[in-house]
């Protein structure tokens, strides 16, 4: 076995040396009715090339958005990836060292951490960010939870527009607690009376930005209306390029943004692990959940880095801990960290530009289709269309033609007939203008 | 000494500090070439950003510079032995890395049609195969992020099966050598923790478990191998009192690489545990996650699994993601940590029922060389055997004035990460050693050498170094007191560390 170097000598001489005959007096406290069960069901160990071989039978069975044009977003976004990013998360060095709890040799990792919470500061507008943590919608699970510590306040309002995979892990996780949520309506446009439901139960007010359905708000005044309240404003963000080019949420008015950050460095990998990003103002950074690298000195008086404020974890806490997570993202956070360090301030504001202008194009080239109305007026790389039948039917037809042509809102929203003709379409960078070509003559063909 | 002699750079050698990115910022530089910007309408008007973000240009060579020059600071797997107690940090192999990049299955987006994913499905659903034959149980819920979201997800179906017989439970029974994440998980699920003391041998103390029993029990929580890194002997009579009172076992599955293809734990009477990827099936730890936290469900649990799972029907693969009933709720976005499955269901395939079973005994044989070799000096807290792990407790230096924490720092002087330090919290200065199976001989006795060494350093009266380590490292102990006392937590323009400090 090409991974476990003890040979039949080296385990017969350290045998020797602890005093037993034989390996299964080693576990002599496990009950031997139970111990080396057969598993017969599964096969035998096999080398590197059969096992490759297994796996490109998996691979061939998937279409990829690699060889063909892809619209589809709704949370995830096919960017591309720069070479650097996935050849520098594979050095040794990174992929193969653990949460930094030695900081002597972790500085590596906890430099690149405390870059990577300024950047998400940044990006958010907000004060201060954590180290990651699984993805943008547990991040928005633990915001709301973290509103309600704040506040100690009964009551959530979610909006109808959030991602539902957020909403849903969000009632996931309070399920059993003794706080409620309040779910709006999916409502396409109008901010559906979530400024009248604000009361002072309220602990917070969740909206993603741009929202599910692409469109993109001023949020100025829902964050008034929170605050005269004296509830919190969480923002949610599933698509992190928008923030190179709109007014972000912390200039709104924002107390919590969450976003999930897969658009940058992380591949789509059929939905995970992508990395959540978790920002908020400075006076709630001691109710934040998860890990925080955070800026000191050595003994020589040489600027440092440490994991930090572990007086809020789960290992120091236990039943009192601000959250029970441990493990976070870590080399999903440092892809993040690594494309926006190549991006820097003019490339993510241009990288956002052209996914803006590419779906912009797209619009205008699907709504010159007979049936077809665009649904969102102000959107960044995603919106929502009305095609006047079906949509699931419409995307299977254009799978077929070798085109992923978007999300049927049906999917998202299940049991939701206003939404049946509803298809969400999204347009990266690396959508071309013949991709566009390619599904709006697609479209004719499957709608003739 | 020459290593003391001052260079002009301020580098030895090899060894260099590394500025901020934030630092090296020249404005317009970018590291990234983009496709011209189409010509079509605007569409955010006044929504636009006005203020600029504040990011650093730097070119590609910069950039490659600046994290080659982060990584050298990091000690890793690759680099030597990682004995870290409860984190089994064992070779990942570089075929896995492959395999979960090939187009068609690190591109695939979560959203597209069913009928164009069928090969991923069919990968989760083989996955879904090993996991539940390994440990003997009925299903799996593979949707959790990491190994506390298991633990959460499990607890909950324990909740939910209790709510669905119409008598919720209040208490919920925790070795007080358990994990941290066990009890905060106990709490997020709105169970009270109720601590069951260790007996002298390191278990559980069965008298005072049995005393706790009662009918407001709604289950235990139970690390096995337990975080002492030893087999509770009682366990099957500890799961037939759980189910005596209608309750549910919990078990956290961290330590599964003892028993891998030696021991189903649902022949034990489990009725759920998450299974660290990142840990028995070498997922890398990448500085922290991300990790996959799958959970296995007994019969009795299965119905509160929660969704998405993958179903055959007909000769195709589904995922089915809404269903009525009394389930735990969605984990997490999307399908689970699926690059994480990749990778653990390439070391399944690699390793073979076959080769799992060496992992666990190779795993155990190493922990039990490493205290057979260090017991004279460093006496295990509990007597053996041990499993994959050895505790040790800081008696070994009673009197040198040099504490756990101390020998760990000299330990990296020495070329090596250290143990895991004062965890399990119930044994005084704690060190918990593990070495993996994927370790030779010679690497463990080069770190038995190196361990003992040490402690007779400690008491020939070296205490003065021990308080000093590390001293050949990228930076000295650290000041974490200031570090908490006013955080820094992001990089902020020209205000020194020094005036933010005070």
């Amino acid at each position: 076995m090409r991974y476990l170097p003890q040979t039949p000598d080296d385990r017969a001489a350290m045998l020797s040396a602890i005093g037993v005959a034989s390996i299964d007096d080693l576990f002599s406290d496990v009950p031997s009715a139970v111990l080396n069960a057969p598993i017969d069901s599964l096969p035998d160990h096999q080398g590197e090339m059969a096992v490759e071989r297994y796996f490109q039978g998996f691979a061939r069975q998937n279409l990829s958005p690699a060889s063909a044009p892809c619209f589809i977003g709704a949370g995830a976004y096919h960017h591309h990836i720069p070479a650097t990013v996935d050849h520098l998360i594979q050095r040794s060095e990174f992929l193969t060292s653990y949460t930094p709890y030695q900081p002597e040799i972790s500085q590596g990792t906890l430099q690149y951490l405390f870059e990577f919470q300024t950047q998400v500061a940044m990006l958010t507008g907000m004060d201060v960010a954590n180290a990651s943590m699984y993805d943008g919608a547990t991040a928005t699970s633990e915001a709301v939870l973290m509103a309600h510590r704040i506040t100690k306040r009964k009551k959530s309002i979610i909006s109808g527009r959030l991602h539902p995979h957020y909403r849903e892990t969000t009632e996931t996780l309070l399920r059993f607690t003794p706080y409620d949520l309040e779910v709006r309506d999916p409502v396409i446009g109008g901010q559906g009376g979530l400024e009248e439901a604000i009361d002072k139960d309220t602990a917070c007010v969740v909206v993603q930005n741009p929202d599910v359905f692409g469109e993109f708000k001023d949020l100025t005044a829902l964050a008034e209306a929170c605050h005269a309240q004296g509830a919190l404003l969480i923002v949610a963000v599933t698509e992190v390029v928008s923030l190179g080019l709109v007014t972000p949420p912390g200039a709104m008015g924002a107390d919590i943004v969450t976003a999930e950050g897969q658009s940058l460095g992380v591949p789509l990998s059929f939905g995970g692990p992508h990395v959540g990003l978790f920002a908020c103002r400075q006076k709630y950074v001691r109710q934040m959940p998860g890990r925080l690298a955070g800026e000191t000195l050595d003994a020589d008086g040489k600027r440092g880095y440490v994991l930090t404020l572990n007086a809020r974890e789960q290992h120091i806490r236990r039943e009192k801990a601000t959250s029970n997570i441990c493990t976070n993202a870590g080399l999903c956070a440092l892809a993040f960290c690594i494309h926006v360090t190549l991006l820097g301030e003019a490339g993510i504001t241009g990288l956002a530009e052209v996914n803006h202008r590419t779906a912009s194009l797209l619009a205008d080239r699907l709504t010159a289709l007979p049936d077809v109305k665009l649904l969102t007026r102000r959107f960044f790389n995603e919106f929502a269309l009305d095609i006047g039948r079906p949509a699931e039917p419409v995307v299977e037809a254009l799978a077929a033609l070798g085109i992923l042509g978007g999300v049927p809102a049906s999917r998202l929203f299940p049991g939701e007939p206003s939404l049946e003709n509803v298809l969400l379409v999204a347009a990266t960078e690396t959508v071309t203008v013949a991709d566009i070509d390619r599904l709006v003559t697609a479209m004719q063909e499957v709608s003739a | 000494m020459s290593r003391e002699r001052e260079t002009i750079s301020g580098a030895r050698g090899l060894d260099r500090d590394e500025a901020l990115s934030f630092e090296q910022d020249s404005p317009g530089r970018s590291g990234v070439d983009l496709p011209p910007v189409p010509d079509a309408p605007d569409r955010l008007g006044d929504l636009r950003r006005k203020d600029a973000i504040g990011l650093p240009g730097l070119a590609e060579p910069q950039v490659v510079r600046h994290f080659v020059r982060l990584s050298r600071m990091n000690y890793a797997i690759d680099y030597g032995l990682y004995p870290l107690g409860s984190c089994t940090m064992k070779h990942n192999p570089r075929l896995n890395e492959r395999l979960a990049r090939l187009p068609g299955i690190g591109d695939v987006h979560p959203m597209q049609p069913q009928s164009t994913t069928q090969g991923v499905l069919r990968l989760m659903s083989e996955l879904a195969h090993w996991l539940t034959e390994l440990t003997g149980m009925a299903t799996v819920a593979m949707t959790p992020g990491a190994g506390a979201q298991g633990e959460m997800c499990g607890m909950m179906a324990i909740r939910a099966a209790h709510e669905a017989r119409g008598e919720p439970r209040k208490r919920v029974l925790v070795p007080e050598s358990a994990h941290g994440t066990n009890p905060a998980t106990a709490a997020i699920c709105g169970y009270e923790v109720d601590s069951i003391p260790s007996t002298a041998d390191g278990r559980v103390d069965m008298a005072a478990f049995e005393a706790k029993l009662g009918p407001d029990v709604a289950g235990l929580m139970l690390t096995n191998p337990n975080t002492c890194g030893l087999f509770e002997r009682d366990i099957i009579r500890i799961a037939e009192l759980i189910h005596g009172i209608g309750g549910y076992f919990y078990c956290d599955g961290a330590n599964f690489n003892a028993i891998v293809g030696k021991v189903r734990p649902g022949d034990l009477g489990i009725d759920a545990m998450h299974i660290n990827l990142h840990k028995t099936f070498s997922t890398p730890h990448g500085g922290g996650g991300p990790g996959s936290g799958p959970v296995v469900f007994s019969e009795a649990l299965a119905p509160y699994a929660p969704l998405p799972k993958v179903i055959e029907r007909n000769g195709a693969f589904e995922l089915v993601e809404q269903e009525d009933g009394p389930r735990v709720g969605r984990m997490k976005g999307f399908h689970g940590q699926f690059g994480m499955f990749v990778r653990a269901l390439a070391y399944m395939q690699s390793h073979g029922r076959d080769g799992l079973k060496q992992v666990a005994e190779d795993a155990v044989l190493n922990a039990n060389y490493v205290m057979a070799k260090l017991q004279d000096l460093l006496p295990p807290a509990f007597p053996g055997p041990c499993m994959h792990e050895v505790l040790v407790s800081d008696k070994g230096l009673d009197g040198t004035g040099i504490e756990t924490m101390d020998l760990a720092k000299a330990l990296i002087d020495e070329g090596y990460h250290p143990m895991t330090v004062y965890f399990p919290l119930i044994v005084h200065g704690a060190m918990l050693i593990e070495p993996t199976e994927t370790e030779t001989r010679q690497t463990l006795d080069d770190f038995i050498a190196v361990m003992r060494g040490l402690v007779e350093q400690a008491k020939a009266g070296e205490a003065e170094y021990f308080k000093e380590a590390p001293t050949m490292t990228p930076r000295r102990r650290l000041d974490e007191t200031l570090a908490a006392r006013k955080p820094v937590l992001r990089w902020v323009p020209d205000v020194p560390l020094a005036d933010a400090a005070e």
